[in-house]
Formats: C-alpha cells, structure tokens, sequence
C-alpha cells in the first residue's frame, strides 16, 4: 500500500508515475491471463483427478481372489454385510439405474423440447418471460425436495390410479426425474434455437414455409447440436441424480418387470451406504468400483454424443 | 468455431463434472469438529452420531438439555447405527447412539485408529415393533413367519398363505426393510432372520420413520421399525410370538422389561473411553430421571435398576 501523497506530485513524477502505471497493467493483465487460464485447465485437472482417486480406492478390489468382475457386472446378487456369504453384484441396479433414466427421458425430452420450441418460435415476449422465471424456479428446487414429493404426494396418487400394489416405484422416479430434468432442457433448448440465426427464419417465410415447416425443417436441423446437448444434460441428471430417486424409487434390490416395480439405483446404493462401510474393506471398496462403473458409463454416453455431434456436422 | 460449438463443449463436460462431483462428494468426509471435552465454559459442542431409531430421542435430549446447560451445544444426526459407529471408530465423534452392539471387529478398528476402548452405556429399551396397514386384519404373527417373509429363501409371499384375505383384495407382501447401515436392520437379522440375509427386493428405507409412512400408505405392507414410531390410526403394532402356538406377545413398556416380547433390545450410547468433562456430564444426565422422563415420552422404555446397577 502506498501512503497517501502529501506534495503536488511534480511533472517528473507523473511521468514515473505513468509508467509504473502502464507496468502494472501489464503485468496485471498477465496475471489475469494466467488466471483464467488456470480456470479452464482446472475442469481437466479436476476430472482427472477424481478419476484417479475413484479408481485408486477401488483397485484393491480387482485383485482379490473373492471377487470376480463378471459377478459384480451380471449378478443380481447384493449382499455386502452378509454375516454368511458376502455377494456382490450390481446388476439389480444397473438395471435400476437405466430403467428409470429411459423413462425420465421418454417423458421429458418431448416435453422439454416441445416447451423450448414454444418458447422460442410462438409466444409472445410477455409469456415467455413468465415462462422463462417459472421454469427457471423449477430448476431451482433441491432434489431432496422433489424426493418428498415423490414418497408422499406421487406415490399416493400412483397407487389410486393405476392400482400399483406400492407407490415408490420406476414410474415414480422417472416423472420425479423428468420434472427435474425438463427445465434444464427447456432453457438450454431454447437458447439453442434462439442462437439459430433471424436470416433463416426469414428465408424460410420468404420461400413459403408454414410455422411447422420453418420449425421442423429449419430450425431443429440448424439447433440440433445445442439441442442434444440439451439432451445430454438431461440424461447426466439422470444417470447422476441420487437423493431423489433414493426417497421415490423404493430402493430394492431387484430386476424390474414393469414400470409399477421398485429398484435401487447405483447413486442411491452409494449414497446409502458408503457413511457405514468401514474405510478399505471389500464393501467400501466395491462402493468405489460403482462410482468408477457410473464415470465409464456418463463417459460412454458423452462420448458417443460427441462422436454423433462429429458425425452430423461432417454431413 | 461458431459460437454454438464452444457452447455445445463446455455443456458437454458439465454432466461429466457433476457426475463425478457426486461420485466424490460422499467418498471424503470433512473432518467433523471435535471440541475437546472439558474445554473452555464459553460454548462446547458434542457431536452426536448414529441410530435412527433414536435420533428423535437424541434430539429431545440435546434441546432439553440445552435448556439448563446453554453453553453445551449438542449436534445430533441420524443416518444409521452403522453410521455412528463408523465415525466414532474414525474418532470423528463423541457419542455414537447405536440400536445394537457394537462388533468385535468394529471396536479393534475403533482401539487401532484411536487407541481407545470404546465404551458402552445402556440408556433405555425398545421393543422392535411389526407393523402393518391399519386396514389389515392380522393381529398377531410368530417369529417363523416373520423369517420366511423376509429371509432369503424363505416361502412366503402372499397374504394368503397367512390366511388373510386384504380388504383390498391385494395379495402380495410389500416387504418394508431398512438400509443395511442401520442397528435395526442387522438386529432384526441376527435375532429373526437367525443371522440368514434378507430376501432381496425388499423397499429398504432409509429411516425409522420413513418405514412407518410407507406402511401407513400401502395396503399390503408389512415393516418393523422402533415402537417410538408408531403412528395409532395410520398402522397397527402386531403381535409376535417367540414360537408358532406360542401365545402372541404385545410389544408394549410391561412386555419388554419382563423380556416376554421376543424381539426387545437396548438403545445404547458409545464414547470413545471413558467420558470426560461436558460429556460425562452431559451422559449422565441422559441416564437421570429428566433424561429417562424423555425415553419414555418418545414412546421408547426407561432404564430398569437392573440398567443403572451396571
């Protein structure tokens, strides 16, 4: 800190002054460089570096003689505080987890894009920004919020209407799960369409084409980058969604036949019981291996969006 | 690069990163405060972990507590018997409530990472309660039946083969069980299911009372949960008899202390050695007439002089 200047600075002295000035802008504007730099190296860091401390807590594992990879993959078998015959297999909950994504996603992908495009392309400035903050307010609902919902409020209106002998069940957590997720579809959708340049829109009219025509034609095709991202964001929610689907699903251990059957998903197994599995024993340990199979498969998912994206774009 | 290109990246990686945030998230746990017993008079705080069973219980003892000793702060959370007894092995808390004993290998974790003995304190009874929907009309049920409804391999599975018939007409059992953290869970094996594992597919909760809500909204439900649960007019208590033809006993405060109801247990406190300071105190007048006035509100049984001889 400088202290204050008594004297009228002399002209010499402002000249210095200036050039100090300019110095520490320079050097300012680096360090600022450097700052955003490490901002956007940090998400790699960071991922990396969760990856290596999942897999290194869950590599122990592999190499026991107990344990066997195809058990854990293909057995429905989950027993890891058995006092007789520990069993650890996960297929219950891989089924479980991919049960009530597909069905999350059957439901709020139409809604979602539909809304965006409603948004976007047909209502007026007034009713899209009432939208815009309602829609917005969704989002912002914790998701332990929306799992009470699911327990209390859903699961009696799915055991009145559809005569299910339990109300926590797949159907409960895939509409819990896509109402959470549509307003992410929403506002990342319809900021894919909005980016969809006017001239389009414009030479579309101009050559005749009906609001539908200009929407189906032109604008999902031009959008549709953003919009499976949209898409993706919504499956990452998901894939990745614990508290909620814990409270609404049931949490039971078992390969669903229909959409009125309880499961357990992977999160909801880890978040249930990792607080209790003694650190380094085999239980903890295939808690890791879980988190490493749910990072493999939110990896496949995004890889293979982006090689669709790569794919569409070559076109 | 357009600008919907960048954007569609960046957005890409964003589940990626909040997937694997969660996957993290649970995995460190920040070391809890630990606020040496005894410290300074201006505000203490005992960290208190574990059943859920008796998390309303702990949590009427903090604040009633609180109330004659104001400078003790007392942080109460449930999350399971295993939960607490984890974190008190970790030495990452002061007291672990726990709804069954400790294991032998839990306490050498507990010696080896702290270098103390745990220590155990019998603060009040409870009887482990089955329930059902209020509209179901069996009233009593044994032992036997309860390991092969719930017990892997056992052979029932409809309400039927207990001779009942549903108002509803529905006929299949909805197994209502608890996470495999929980002291409930591992008491209701060891002590019904004679140590055999659970049948899978069971909706397991993860609270006491989210065991009893479930059970109130569905017909053909039956759970167990602490009779502090009990929730009169939304379920129904059963009673259980030790043997099939033996007679059916009440879980009730007179059935648990003379040990006639079949699956009774203790609610218990652990400290890592022997209590110091605020938390001695604070232990001892949990197991004083105040304290134990507030197990027995909570629907739980007080202390016998059997309990307070020990």
């Amino acid at each position: 800190m400088n202290p204050p200047e008594a004297a009228r600075p002399t002209a010499p002295a402002l000249v210095v002054r200036a050039a100090r000035r300019t110095r520490l802008a320079r050097g300012g504007e680096k360090a600022f460089e450097f700052l955003i730099r490490l901002c956007g190296i940090s998400a790699v860091v960071f991922v990396l570096g969760i990856f290596v401390f999942v897999f290194k807590e869950a590599l122990p594992i592999l190499t026991r003689d107990e344990f066997s990879l195809s058990q854990f993959l293909f057995s429905d078998q989950w027993y890891p505080t058995s006092e007789l015959n520990k069993r650890y297999g996960v297929f219950a909950m891989i089924a479980g987890t991919a049960s009530v994504t597909v069905l999350a996603m059957a439901i709020a992908v139409p809604f979602g894009l539909g809304a965006a495009i409603f948004l976007s392309e047909f209502c007026g400035t007034k009713t899209r920004e009432t939208l815009k903050i309602v829609i917005e307010l969704l989002a912002a609902i914790p998701s332990v919020v929306w799992g009470f919902i699911g327990l209390t409020v859903m699961s009696k209106l799915i055991v009145t209407y559809t005569g299910a002998p339990v109300g926590v069940n797949i159907l409960n957590g895939g509409l819990i799960l896509a109402l959470m997720s549509v307003p992410i579809i929403v506002s990342i959708g319809e900021d894919a369409l909005k980016a969809v340049p006017d001239s389009f829109r414009e030479a579309a009219v101009a050559m005749g084409a009906t609001r539908w025509q200009l929407v189906w034609r032109v604008l999902l095709p031009a959008a549709k980058n953003g919009l499976l991202a949209a898409v993706l964001l919504g499956v990452g929610r998901g894939v990745g969604e614990t508290m909620a689907v814990l409270m609404a699903t049931g949490h039971a251990v078992h390969i669903p036949g229909g959409i009125l059957d309880s499961v357990r998903t992977l999160t909801a197994n880890i978040a249930a019981e990792l607080g209790e599995a003694p650190a380094g024993s085999d239980h903890y340990r295939v808690l890791f291996l879980t988190g490493v199979l749910l990072f493999t498969l939110t990896f496949a998912v995004n890889l293979l969006a982006d090689a669709v994206v790569r794919g569409i774009r070559r076109k | 690069m357009n600008p919907t290109t960048t954007k569609t990246w960046s957005l890409r990686l964003l589940p990626l990163i909040a997937s694997a945030v969660l996957l993290l998230t649970p995995g460190c746990k920040p070391k809890e405060s630990v606020t040496a017993p005894g410290g300074s008079a201006a505000g203490v705080t005992i960290q208190n972990k574990g059943s859920d069973t008796m998390v309303n219980v702990a949590q009427v003892w903090a604040e009633e507590y609180k109330k004659t000793n104001p400078h003790v702060n007392i942080e109460v959370s449930g999350g399971g018997s295993g939960v607490g007894i984890a974190a008190l092995t970790k030495g990452t808390i002061d007291i672990a409530n726990a709804s069954r004993n400790m294991k032998a290998e839990e306490i050498e974790q507990a010696k080896k990472n702290t270098g103390k003995t745990p220590k155990e304190f019998v603060v009040g009874h409870d009887a482990l309660a089955i329930y059902v929907h209020k509209d179901n009309p069996i009233t009593e049920i044994s032992n036997e039946q309860l390991a092969a409804i719930f017990a892997e391999n056992g052979k029932i599975t409809k309400w039927s083969e207990l001779g009942i018939t549903l108002p509803g007409g529905q006929d299949e059992i909805i197994r209502v069980s608890r996470q495999s953290s929980s002291g409930t869970y591992e008491f209701f094996r060891e002590h019904v299911l004679a140590k055999h594992d659970f049948k899978l597919g069971s909706r397991d909760m993860n609270g006491s009372k989210e065991v009893v809500e479930l059970v109130a909204s569905t017909a053909g439900a039956i759970g167990y949960s602490g009779m502090g649960y009990n929730e009169p007019g939304r379920v129904k208590m059963l009673k259980v008899s030790p043997k099939a033809g033996a007679p059916a006993v009440e879980p009730s405060v007179a059935n648990t202390l003379n040990k006639s109801y079949p699956i009774a247990r203790s609610l218990l406190i652990y400290t890592l050695g022997e209590p110091q300071g605020e938390v001695k105190n604070y232990i001892g007048w949990i197991m004083s007439a105040p304290g134990q006035q507030i197990v027995e509100k909570s629907g739980y049984v007080p202390m016998t002089a059997a309990d307070h001889a020990r």
